[in-house]
């Protein structure tokens, strides 16, 4: 080969070396995940292959397994983006769990209590949207007092939304196995009775639970970033966020700024419970969504808190909890072996160095500043 | 944390066992109340201390740590695996065995505190995912082997959960245990004891030893700890996986002391509620301990309103709910500490990766 030809063959690598940047980490990420997943399971006396096999046939092997995928996903960008809009503003948001649930039953109860109290049915222009926003409303108060509480007297968000998840939980508790319970004699579960139809949002292709709620969190997903970078609020926000003392001195009114981003990092979260209540399960029922609001704190982390990011990492994560049902059925390894799958490479997508070691990946790339501890 | 904050939280204890005893004190003698209401909040508050404690030692040193509640899941796994394994396959004493549990445990906790100094000090990772990693790693792995190695035909245990070796015996003062009703004070489990002990020992190392000088050095000013010859990565690696071994004994309490069993996801966000006992503890242990009580306390209150709920009075009605008393001891917690404690001021230096 000629020096030129190589010239040019090196040329065009270097043009697509930014895409490949950004794409070879946490792919290897991924692949090095699933190598050290693999060696577990064969210590634990299983099948790494089959197991993978049947994971990723579970998670994209069909229309059904994609169907299911997005079902799964969806919450998770929701509050994946919930999260990640705190972080931005620099607060933790971990009670997205409760905003979530208090979101869920909110909207249930609009859609099926509504048309009770009014005696009539009402036209799902006006259910639908009182039902969603019911569940955004709860979501971003349940959001805005741990806010409110820090702008206020100081008092931690971390601790504040940890004792609002609780709260939130035996909330949801009591009134799904009271007033709020499904009349129905044959059920004992505690659940809510089914929504109205004038409050559902109706299936895209029969046959399919792949619904329009999928669509909605790729849209908010847009609208999230558009407010972060293209408007004054997410300006402040994002300064609010990187150094507090520096908005204040350039005018932001930092203490409105904080409950502004726990309520809207609320309202996400409680949309994620309203949009699963009325797209998908047409009630809420209790336990449903045990984890998501720390499964958001991952996703949020490993979509490096952009809107983008945090839409891929819901889809792997979707994917893999999608997927998992399917590799217990076939090969009986518990499902469990997932969340240590999903650990690892959170691991070493956060801990790129190591990846970058092992496959000798030489590449610097400035750091992002994700979260800023407890300060402030 | 100043001692008139401290006398307050006391008071706020002393006022829930007053409401126990204005409910139940005429169906149980007070005293009886008195001293159950104290075993309660002593015994709930055990976890949350050691929790909280690890979280001091990591937080002085200047490395956050969300992992707790990952940590003590692990190690409350691995520690009741040990135990059990030891007596039923290798057919070692009950007592030996629960004490190698514990020691495995302990271990665990301290493995998972060099992963997480490894992560946040030698890769500077953002120490939030750090934390976030040993918690979904904790219950996938605990969940995982709990289900592989149990309940697998073709395990080691043959697809059937063996008969735990029981719990850790209660330590006894001699005489002094033997009274009737209050005997019961002076008779405690082993790791409520030691993580009393510890807070004393922890309040010691960090205020008036030269270790706890440098701790909070390199916690609130790494490059001036530095400049005087301290080695900010050691101490921060020495003090987080410090932290992790007495993670490992708070997970410990779960299955070798509290209860001799292991549900997946066990620890229930008591790491969680022990990073909040540290932040309104304002990372003292005296603080810590006293949040730490505080929550018992109303803990106890919660699970003594469920036992004497014929007792409450007609227009208190909604206290016979179950998940109604269920979120007093969240609400209470936020409130009262929300309340006397407000701002609460981290080290300076926590949570920033330190760059040489």
């Amino acid at each position: 080969m000629r020096i030129s030809e190589l010239k040019k063959a090196s040329e065009r690598i270097k043009s697509v070396r930014p895409f490949f940047n950004a794409a070879i980490v946490p792919l290897l990420a991924v692949f090095t995940a699933l190598v050290v997943g693999a060696l577990i399971i064969l210590l634990a006396g299983g099948d790494p292959l089959a197991a993978y096999r049947g994971l990723f046939q579970g998670a994209v092997g069909s229309a059904r397994a994609w169907s299911e995928t997005t079902v799964w996903a969806t919450p998770y960008i929701f509050a994946g983006l919930a999260v990640a809009l705190a972080f931005k503003g620099g607060l933790f948001n971990i009670g997205a769990e409760g905003q979530l649930a208090l979101g869920a039953v909110m909207a249930a109860l609009v859609g099926y209590k509504l048309p009770e109290l009014l005696g009539m049915n009402v036209p799902a222009v006006v259910h639908l949207p009182l039902a969603v926003g019911a569940g955004m409303l709860a979501g971003a108060l349940w959001g805005a007092i741990p806010g409110w509480l820090k702008a206020r007297t100081g008092g931690h968000e971390v601790i504040n939304t940890i004792m609002m998840n609780y709260i939130a939980l035996n909330m949801t508790s009591y009134l799904l196995n009271g007033p709020m319970k499904d009349p129905n004699p044959l059920n004992v579960v505690a659940r809510t009775p089914e929504i109205a139809q004038s409050a559902r949002i109706p299936p895209i292709f029969p046959g399919y639970r792949f619904h329009w709620g999928f669509v909605l969190a790729l849209l908010v997903a847009g609208a999230v970033w558009w407010l972060l970078q293209k408007t004054t609020l997410g300006f402040e926000i994002r300064t609010a966020g990187a150094n507090p003392d520096a908005a204040r001195y350039a005018g932001v009114n930092v203490s409105r700024i904080i409950v502004i981003s726990m309520m809207l990092s609320g309202m996400l979260a409680g949309l994620a419970g309203a949009i699963e209540v009325t797209a998908l399960n047409y009630r809420h029922e209790l336990g449903f969504s045990v984890g998501y609001g720390f499964d958001a704190i991952a996703i949020a982390l490993l979509g490096k808190t952009h809107p983008l990011g945090v839409v891929l990492a819901s889809l792997l994560w979707g994917a893999m909890r999608n997927g998992a049902t399917r590799m217990q059925f076939l090969t009986q390894i518990p499902v469990d072996v997932i969340s240590v799958i999903q650990a690892l490479i959170l691991l070493f997508v956060a801990a790129d160095a190591i990846v970058r070691w092992l496959y000798r990946i030489r590449v610097e790339e400035e750091k992002l500043v994700l979260t800023r501890g407890w300060g402030g | 944390m100043d001692w008139r904050r401290l006398g307050f939280i006391g008071l706020i204890i002393l006022i829930l066992i007053g409401v126990v005893i204005l409910v139940g004190g005429s169906r149980v003698p007070p005293l009886v109340i008195v001293v159950s209401m104290l075993a309660t909040t002593i015994a709930v508050a055990t976890p949350l201390t050691l929790g909280a404690l690890c979280g001091i030692y990591c937080e002085r040193a200047g490395v956050v740590n969300i992992g707790i509640e990952g940590m003590m899941l692990a190690s409350a796994f691995f520690g009741w695996f040990a135990a059990i394994y030891l007596n039923t396959i290798l057919g070692v004493a009950p007592l030996p065995s629960l004490l190698a549990g514990v020691l495995v445990a302990i271990l665990t906790g301290g493995l998972l505190g060099l992963l997480h100094a490894v992560l946040s000090v030698t890769y500077k990772v953002d120490q939030i995912i750090g934390g976030t990693v040993i918690n979904i790693l904790a219950i996938g792995i605990s969940g995982f082997l709990n289900r592989q190695l149990f309940f697998e035909k073709g395990s080691i245990f043959g697809g059937q959960v063996p008969h735990a070796p029981g719990v850790l015996p209660r330590l006894r003062v001699p005489l002094l245990a033997d009274l009737p009703v209050v005997g019961r004070i002076f008779e405690q489990q082993p790791i409520a004891v030691a993580a009393i002990l510890l807070v004393l020992l922890t309040h010691f190392i960090l205020f008036y030893t030269r270790w706890g000088l440098r701790t909070r050095a390199v916690g609130e000013h790494p490059r001036a700890a530095d400049t005087v010859g301290i080695n900010v990565s050691r101490m921060r690696y020495a003090n987080v996986i410090i932290g992790g071994l007495i993670a490992g004994l708070g997970g410990a309490y779960f299955t070798l002391e509290s209860v001799p069993s292991f549900e997946p996801l066990m620890t229930n966000g008591r790491g969680f509620i022990a990073l909040a006992a540290m932040i309104f503890g304002n990372w003292s242990p005296f603080g810590a301990w006293a949040a730490a009580l505080v929550f018992g306390a109303a803990q106890a209150l919660q699970i003594n309103l469920q036992f004497f709920r014929e007792q409450i009075p007609p227009q208190w009605a909604f206290l016979q709910q179950a998940y109604v008393v269920g979120l007093v001891p969240y609400l209470l917690t936020m409130v009262i500490l929300t309340g006397i404690i407000g701002r609460t001021t981290p080290p300076a230096a926590d949570g920033v990766p330190y760059e040489k």
